[in-house]
């Protein structure tokens, strides 16, 4: 046969053979296993194995965020056209929300944002598959993809370059790449940057396009967010529904505003059963609950309104759902299995208290009105904690069994043989 | 009073070429083979030289830590090979069958009236020994322990595998006797499993506690039953023996003749006419593989269910214990953009673009394709769902990788053996090799502390 009869499958197959046991063979395979599942039998146990394997799983993250990521570029340009021109009277989607002006903001703002992660993500990746001698990965196709939807619009390239280099280094191949990580790796990349750069990722200018650049200027725009006009006790001012916050016509991160479109991912990824909905419930179920004592509080009258607590506390409890980042961290980022309990009962504490925790972030930190992130770093750092005592449990049953039973003696004749062997 | 045992955790795996219940004699095999990795933990010390006469039922080799159990000849013929591998350790024995088969006979026992200790030694040096597993370490029983229980599981959830009510049929007055003699060595019971809706023979044995057993595989296998009915504690024994091992233990009390003889299915979508045979344990697979006709080249011959079996070929011998070979493609080849299109034809235990959760019922012609690539543990909770035991699957194995003697037994691995995760190898994204762990894990255990 010729090579040119040669068809693409074999002559990858050809190339694959020749980086056999070379350093870059893992570079190579990364992009071969890309394209075709590998050739690859079973060789011990289970002789047949199931369809998915952890490309599919990922795979099926990324196309829940899909449509969340394409809502985000439409709302960058809307967001600052509002901002600009004021909202738009007898609001219409398909007149004001999905046009290509809007559209084009996303373009050069928001893709970027994703082409830096994926590119500054993946180059780590493979330096480290390659020095390591490992696969690469799959882990950073979601973290690639979940950053950018998490990050205010007018972030710095290089700032976000920086972050993600730190993230997956730090954050994740330090314990020795994907599954071995304590933190979540797109947390810690958001973690770095609020910490490492806090003016660029708080305040009420950063949540729009080219709010930063205007400031001070005779055409200033504001971009605060909802939560940020609560901290401020300055609700009054502020001027979206609930069907605003629901469908995601706010400002806020790029990708974290629209409830609806993350609330179908969240469906979508529980019926694939690739996202665990103990988490989700849990975790809807324990800001609910933080929501309704703070709202309690304040019925109770033990806060007023001149409490710099005040707007946030007496925010209905339920609206904590489709206001910033709550949603979006709790369907796409509590739910990563390997930073999360692995126990299933684990699974329902810990989402509780992502819920609980990030209610009372959200109220209590003054400098920043967001808690999710750290609340679910937080729960990371507990869920091998939460883990051991679901363990123990099991353990205990297993110790109260063996209490319970009478242990049979082995055989005495037969005891008395190998005690003649010992002695001997 | 027995009971009855439901489980729900589980995934039925329903294969292309299932053995049609209609059985042919095999045709004579010229050459008989015993594999030692059927026997695994046993050191064998040979009895016979090479190019030795021996009768059916003769020793060929006994136990070095235990010298009265032996391990007996299927045939009678010319010992022609000992098969050695590194330092010298025998891999395999074959023996050239006579054309006239004669058969070593001992007197046979009145199981009724025989003592614990006859009968124990009668099954030593009978050779049925090694047909008795024990839990923990999942390994040739050990003689001198009382076991609280012996299980025996008359009900195959396994793809594939060969239907015991089919292949028991007739042999009632084995199995009553086999049960009898078991049923001395335990101050505890003997269960029997058979499926619900089952006329299995072993149904109307006496002397054992019947359980009816439904749900979904891992529903068969002899650990999820064990853990249901009585789970074993550190320190105990228990006892467990495949019901078509239990007729030939039968046959030798009650004729003192070891007959290696075995009803097997040769099932799978590469077999023309899948069906059943009647052969001998250590039988060449060419023998009947052929006789119902292959329909592809590139195949590969498990001796076992798909699941848990051993990778064998043509030219290989029927296992020790196993009553099915099972044949299915290789899946040796590449597949455009596997990981993300949509899936119809393979079996998967989420919705990912994986659609045989449609189709509950429809019979799949699975390869041995891994379908993706190994890496470390991800995904959490799928084990959880294919797991009926009391056990949490993911931390025992991490427990048996990180070598944690305290952690492994707190977990529960006394209570498994390999095949128990078989259904979660199965299903796991990660590829993680889950049977060699939980051996790896069991030896170590074993080494250890047993």
């Amino acid at each position: 046969m010729s090579d040119k009869k040669l068809t693409l499958k074999k002559r990858l197959h050809i190339i694959k053979h020749h980086f056999r046991g070379k350093k870059m063979a893992p570079a190579f395979n990364a992009f071969h296993t890309f394209l075709f599942t590998p050739d690859e039998t079973t060789h011990s146990g289970s002789h047949v194995r199931a369809a998915d394997d952890l490309k599919r799983t990922m795979n099926t993250v990324i196309m829940a965020l899909v449509p969340v990521l394409l809502f985000s570029m439409f709302n960058a340009g809307y967001q600052h056209y509002s901002a600009v021109n004021g909202f738009p009277e007898n609001f219409s989607v398909i007149e004001h929300f999905l046009t290509w002006d809007n559209f084009w903001i996303g373009i050069i703002k928001v893709l970027p944002l994703v082409a830096v992660s994926y590119i500054v993500g993946l180059t780590v990746e493979f330096i480290f598959a390659v020095i390591k001698g490992h696969e690469v990965e799959e882990g950073y196709l979601v973290t690639g993809m979940l950053v950018p939807l998490i990050v205010p619009i007018d972030t710095p390239l290089w700032m976000l370059a920086v972050a993600v280099v730190f993230g997956v280094v730090i954050g994740k191949e330090v314990f020795g790449g994907t599954g071995m990580n304590i933190l979540n790796p797109a947390l810690t990349i958001r973690a770095f940057l609020f910490f490492a750069y806090p003016t660029w990722m708080s305040g009420d200018k950063v949540w729009v396009y080219e709010a930063v650049e205007r400031a001070g200027g005779p055409d200033a725009i504001s971009g605060e967010t909802i939560l940020g006009y609560l901290a401020q006790n300055k609700a009054a001012e502020m001027s979206y529904s609930v069907s605003d916050m629901f469908w995601g016509f706010i400002p806020g991160s790029v990708g974290e505003t629209p409830t609806f479109l993350i609330l179908l991912g969240g469906l979508f990824l529980i019926f694939s059963k690739i996202a665990s909905w103990r988490i989700m419930l849990s975790a809807v179920i324990g800001s609910l609950v933080m929501g309704l004592i703070f709202n309690g509080v304040v019925d109770a009258g033990w806060i007023g309104e001149t409490s710099k607590f005040y707007g946030l506390m007496s925010f209905d409890f339920w609206k904590h759902l489709i206001v910033g980042g709550l949603a979006f961290g709790i369907v796409y980022m509590a739910t990563d299995p390997v930073t999360g309990a692995q126990t299933n009962r684990g699974k329902w504490f810990y989402g509780f208290f992502i819920g609980f925790i990030s209610v009372l972030i959200r109220v209590f930190n003054p400098a920043y009105p967001e808690g999710v992130f750290l609340a679910i770093l937080l729960m990371n750092v507990f869920a091998p904690t939460i883990d051991h005592y679901v363990v123990r449990g099991n353990v205990n049953r297993r110790m109260k069994r063996l209490k319970n039973a009478t242990i049979l003696p082995e055989d005495s004749e037969g005891k008395e043989k190998e005690l003649q062997v010992e002695t001997a | 009073m027995s009971k009855d045992i439901r489980i729900k955790k589980g995934l039925n795996i329903n294969l292309v070429g299932a053995a049609e219940q209609s059985t042919s004699k095999a045709v004579l095999s010229n050459v008989y083979a015993i594999n030692l990795d059927d026997f695994h933990g046993i050191t064998p010390k040979m009895l016979v030289k090479q190019g030795a006469e021996v009768k059916a039922g003769e020793p060929l080799f006994f136990n070095k830590n235990r010298e009265n159990m032996l391990f007996v000849s299927p045939v009678s013929g010319e010992l022609v090979e000992i098969n050695r591998g590194a330092r010298r350790r025998i891999l395999s024995l074959k023996i050239l069958a006579d054309k006239e088969q004669s058969q070593l006979a001992h007197t046979p026992l009145q199981v009724e009236t025989a003592s614990k200790e006859e009968l124990k030694a009668y099954m030593l040096k009978g050779g049925v020994w090694p047909f008795i597993k024990q839990r923990p370490y999942d390994i040739v029983a050990n003689p001198d322990a009382t076991p609280k229980a012996i299980f025996v599981s008359a009900y195959a959830s396994a793809p594939l595998a060969a239907n015991y009510e089919y292949v028991l049929q007739g042999k009632e007055a084995e199995l009553q006797a086999a049960i009898t003699a078991l049923g001395k060595f335990t101050p505890g019971k003997v269960h029997v499993s058979v499926g619900a809706q089952s006329n299995s023979p072993l149904s109307g044995v006496n002397g054992v506690e019947l359980h009816k057993v439904s749900g979904p595989h891992p529903s068969g296998l002899v650990g999820t039953q064990i853990n249901k009915i009585d789970p074993i504690n550190k320190g105990e024994t228990v006892w467990t023996v495949t019901p078509q091992d239990l007729v030939i233990i039968g046959e030798l009390l009650l004729t003192g003749k070891f007959n290696a003889e075995r009803v097997i299915a040769l099932a799978g979508s590469c077999v023309k006419a899948p069906k059943y045979y009647t052969t001998k344990i250590g039988a060449e697979i060419s023998t009947f593989l052929y006789s119902s006709g292959v329909t592809n080249e590139n195949f590969r011959v498990i001796n076992g269910d798909v699941l848990t079996g051993r990778k064998s070929r043509p030219d290989g011998h029927l296992g020790f214990y196993n009553n099915t070979v099972s044949v299915i493609p290789e899946g040796d080849d590449y597949d455009l953009f596997g990981w993300n299109k949509p899936i119809f034809n393979k079996i998967s235990a989420t919705r990912a673009l994986t659609f045989s959760w449609m189709q509950p019922n429809k019979k799949y012609d699975l390869d041995t394709n891994t379908n993706g690539e190994h890496r470390a543990f991800v995904v959490t909770g799928m084990y959880e769902k294919v797991f009926p035991m009391d056990i949490y699957p993911l931390q025992l194995l991490k427990a048996c990788m990180v070598q944690d003697l305290d952690e492994m037994e707190q977990l529960g691995l006394y209570e498994v053996a390999p095949e128990d995760f078989s259904l979660t190898e199965f299903v796991c994204v990660s590829k993680q090799p889950h049977q060699q762990i939980i051996r790896e894990g069991l030896d170590l255990l074993h080494k250890e502390i047993g």
